[in-house]
């Protein structure tokens, strides 16, 4: 759908020209980066598999894992996801100022997401339970790290969305970008579920 | 302030490593000094380093994977006469530990710096003007990936003086890559090296998947693509998929080696098992990514000089992806005696030798298609047919190894080296210059050789087999691989025997310096306008050589496979006339975006490696603040104007007339 929407805006921008589809090609190069990118996640699932029982006499994950605050971060992620969905409706309605606010929203959603994972984090290193202590807890760090490392890196991303569509608003530039972004935030979301499915939830059963 | 790194990282010691250090810098020296007496920089700077031109970029990653083949077999002949002297108690001349250096840093260049870049090279250069396109998808991007790959480049060099390279082999198997049986700065250069040339190889096969499923000219269905951008597309997926494996597996090994994390240690859980299995996922993949365009080469080749269709077409395509499907289900072969159990050795085993089917179903349709063709014997064809000689016995020595049983006795012997070298050298190495002297004309107007193409050619053939054949023997007798020195005399004659075939390897290389001197030296001899050398089949011919850099006044229209030899069929023939109205091409600018964002990854690797925490801080914030100039550049392409076009497209045609 929004593919498509690009697609005709830069078909009129260009007259029909050889380069005419340059959105659509980003939009579909970065969905090839995302596939490399899934397998990059999926590699450390497996990991992680592998070493969810390597305690090495540390602490088991049903010892280490809160729920109910893991499930506060993610239920601010998952918003996150909704109200970018908000953005991207706004931009094909071509109200600037809503997509900035929708982003705004967004950032600080993620902000949140990232910084209760830094909160947790620094928690678990506090006790003793850094990523050094045993081959489990190096896995789960990693995985989530990873995770949380590209939320911050789409929280940059968002910032320079802002900035740049404040300046110089929604044209054939900053458009597919914000599709790619869109795309590039859904994703995380996905991912996080599976980790919070598979390392969180079974994790603490 | 310099972290680990002080002036006793140089190995003065090292009579060996600082002979070669004062000769590249000799030479290096050398070569800065005539660029700046003819003035060149200015040249270099906008035509080259910032060039986003495709057909540029693939001859940057060529001449660098011709030099690093010098110093790849630099490396090679070192240990062939290590091995060819350290008999009976002799030591040789190398100490072990720098012995296994060599070994690492021969295959690591070999394969990531030397094999990588010629067929990534050979992808640049020719799959946008198969599929008649102007560039490809992303042009900034393939400029950044050149330089990262460049950066790994730059680092594995740079360990030759300043430190020293892994003793690990090439794969750095953990723990022996741990910290605490290598705190040495070897693994750590092997570790950036690789990340960061490795995410170029991630974004170059996302670049080219897009570009050929997204640029093709008009008509050219899938089915109507040469073969050679059908290996190009299976190899850009395997790339997109096995690639980040290889990430993830040297980012972990990074963890453990910088935050004292247990992924592969000994101990508190950590799992050596899992490394390897992770270094294979990708291992295996990679293999193919290297061969399945040396096939794609060697079918353009045979149809091309056999003046017929390709054999099979579409069996070659399907031939093709099932390869690469398959080259995900293999990996545990390289590892049956860690003990998976009977069952699982079984299925891997099976699992490989049923990819000896669809690389038979290859051999029969080359085979088929020289079958009643009218062969031309040239220097293309001549690695091609060595080609399928000497890879059809690699390939039954695969087979051989992929039986668990047998692979028990020969597994980490000489039988190993012999295999992959049967496979790489005459597979890939004769892929890749086959390629090479196909493609050279296109790329520089004139064409190579023959006669110093052929002789670096029997060189090839003959050096091959006199260096491998004695290993495989060698490997009966219980020689490992990796030695630097046994206790067997009786395994020296055979030793000695492959020394000299390295020797005769040496002559092939010289020969290709020389066959490169010499044809530029004739040049104007040798000059080919037409664009059409070899009368060839596929859209890449039918433009000029070289190139102009939009690639095609007019985009083609495709009607079949092979079409611009079905254009050339028709009454008539093709003419290349001027066209009599132009329009204006919109194209991608130059940018030195890639390259200074490279040369900030350079410090950052350089930084991690020695522990300078601030340089690898400032050579992160380059990074950043060089993409952010990327994003907010607006000026990212322009239109060059139809009266140019028409200029180039008219001086052209002068020539043309003036040769006629």
């Amino acid at each position: 759908m929004a593919t498509d929407t690009i697609k005709q805006h830069d078909a009129h921008a260009h007259d029909g020209h050889e380069h005419h589809d340059a959105g659509a090609m980003k939009i579909f190069g970065f969905w090839i980066y995302l596939m490399s990118d899934l397998v990059i996640f999926g590699t450390l699932f497996a990991t992680f598999g592998v070493l969810a029982n390597a305690t090495a006499g540390g602490p088991t994950s049903q010892e280490i894992f809160e729920l109910p605050f893991v499930l506060v971060g993610t239920f601010l992620l998952l918003i996150s996801s909704f109200t970018f969905g908000l953005a991207v409706l706004a931009q094909n309605a071509g109200d600037r100022g809503a997509v900035l606010k929708w982003l705004a929203v967004t950032f600080l959603l993620g902000f949140g997401f990232v910084a209760m994972e830094v909160y947790e984090f620094h928690n678990l290193i506090a006790e003793g339970y850094g990523p050094d202590r045993s081959a489990f807890l190096s896995a789960f760090f990693t995985l989530v790290g990873t995770h949380g490392l590209h939320v911050t890196f789409g929280l940059i991303w968002i910032a320079i969305m802002f900035f740049q569509i404040s300046k110089r608003g929604l044209d054939s530039v900053t458009k597919p970008r914000m599709l790619c972004l869109s795309l590039f935030w859904h994703f995380l979301d996905i991912v996080w579920i599976c980790v919070f499915s598979f390392v969180y939830l079974i994790g603490a059963m | 302030m310099f972290g680990k790194l002080s002036l006793d990282s140089i190995p003065f010691h090292e009579p060996i490593i600082m002979v070669t250090a004062a000769a590249i810098g000799i030479i290096g020296a050398l070569i800065v000094g005539l660029i700046t007496y003819y003035r060149k920089w200015g040249y270099l700077w906008t035509e080259w380093v910032t060039s986003i031109d495709h057909k540029k970029i693939g001859v940057m990653y060529f001449l660098v994977a011709l030099v690093m083949l010098i110093r790849g077999f630099a490396d090679a002949i070192m240990m062939r006469t290590q091995q060819a002297i350290a008999a009976g108690g002799a030591e040789g001349y190398l100490p072990p530990e720098h012995y296994d250096q060599i070994f690492t840093a021969h295959g690591v260049i070999m394969i990531f710096f030397v094999a990588m870049p010629m067929v990534i090279g050979l992808m640049n250069l020719v799959v946008p003007l198969q599929i008649g396109a102007r560039d490809v998808a992303f042009p900034f991007m393939n400029n950044l990936s050149f330089w990262l790959f460049a950066v790994g480049v730059i680092l594995v060099n740079m360990s030759l003086v300043i430190g020293e390279f892994a003793k690990t082999g090439w794969l750095a198997y953990a723990p022996l890559s741990e910290l605490k049986y290598s705190p040495g700065v070897g693994v750590d250069y092997w570790i950036w090296a690789l990340q960061i040339s490795g995410i170029g190889t991630t974004l170059t096969g996302i670049n080219f998947f897009v570009t050929i499923l997204k640029m093709r000219t008009k008509g050219m269905s899938l089915f109507r693509m040469p073969i050679f951008t059908w290996t190009a597309l299976c190899t850009n997926v395997l790339i997109i998929l096995s690639f980040p494996i290889l990430t993830v597996t040297i980012a972990l090994l990074t963890l453990d080696r910088y935050l004292g994390m247990h992924f592969f240690t000994n101990d508190m859980g950590g799992s050596q098992m899992m490394y390897v299995n992770l270094i294979w996922a990708w291992g295996h993949p990679e293999v193919y990514i290297l061969i399945l365009p040396a096939f794609g080469v060697f079918s353009e080749v045979i149809a091309t000089f056999t003046k017929k269709r390709l054999f099979g077409y579409k069996t070659m395509v399907w031939a093709t992806v099932v390869i690469a499907f398959l080259s995900f289900t293999v990996w545990l072969h390289h590892f049956f005696t860690m003990g998976a159990g009977a069952d699982v050795n079984s299925f891997f085993g099976i699992a490989t030798m049923i990819i000896a089917i669809p690389t038979g179903v290859k051999i029969f349709n080359w085979l088929f298609t020289m079958y009643r063709g009218r062969i031309q014997f040239t220097t293309p064809v001549l690695w091609t047919i060595g080609f399928i000689i000497t890879f059809t016995l690699g390939g039954m020595t695969g087979v051989m190894l992929a039986v668990p049983g047998a692979n028990f006795v020969l597994h980490n012997t000489l039988f190993v080296i012999a295999h992959f070298h049967n496979v790489i050298i005459g597979g890939v190495v004769f892929g890749m210059m086959a390629g090479f002297t196909y493609w050279f004309p296109k790329a520089f107007g004139f064409t190579l050789s023959e006669k110093w193409g052929k002789r670096s050619f029997w060189c090839w053939l003959i050096g091959f087999y006199v260096a491998f054949m004695p290993l495989y023997a060698l490997s009966f007798f219980g020689a490992m691989r990796r030695m630097q020195s046994y206790e067997q005399t009786e395994w020296q004659p055979l030793m000695i025997v492959a020394w000299f075939g390295a020797v005769i390897i040496a002559c092939g290389i010289a020969c290709i310096v020389i066959q490169l001197v010499v044809s530029i030296r004739d040049r104007e001899k040798n000059r080919d306008l037409t664009g059409d050398p070899w009368d060839g089949r596929t859209l890449e011919w039918s433009t000029s050589s070289p190139p102009p850099n939009y690639n095609f006044a007019y985009l083609p229209d495709v009607a079949s496979i092979d079409s611009y030899w079905e254009m050339k069929q028709q009454p008539g023939g093709f003419k290349r006339e001027l066209a009599t109205k132009f329009e204006d091409i919109h194209m991608p600018r130059n940018t030195a975006e890639g390259p200074i964002l490279s040369l900030f990854a350079l410090l950052f690797g350089f930084a991690l490696i020695w522990h300078i925490w601030w340089l690898a801080g400032l050579g992160a914030i380059g990074m950043f603040v060089t993409f952010m100039f990327r994003i907010f550049n607006n000026d990212t392409d322009y239109h060059v104007s139809a009266a140019e076009v028409e200029k180039t497209e008219r001086e052209y045609h002068k020539r043309l007339e003036m040769q006629a």
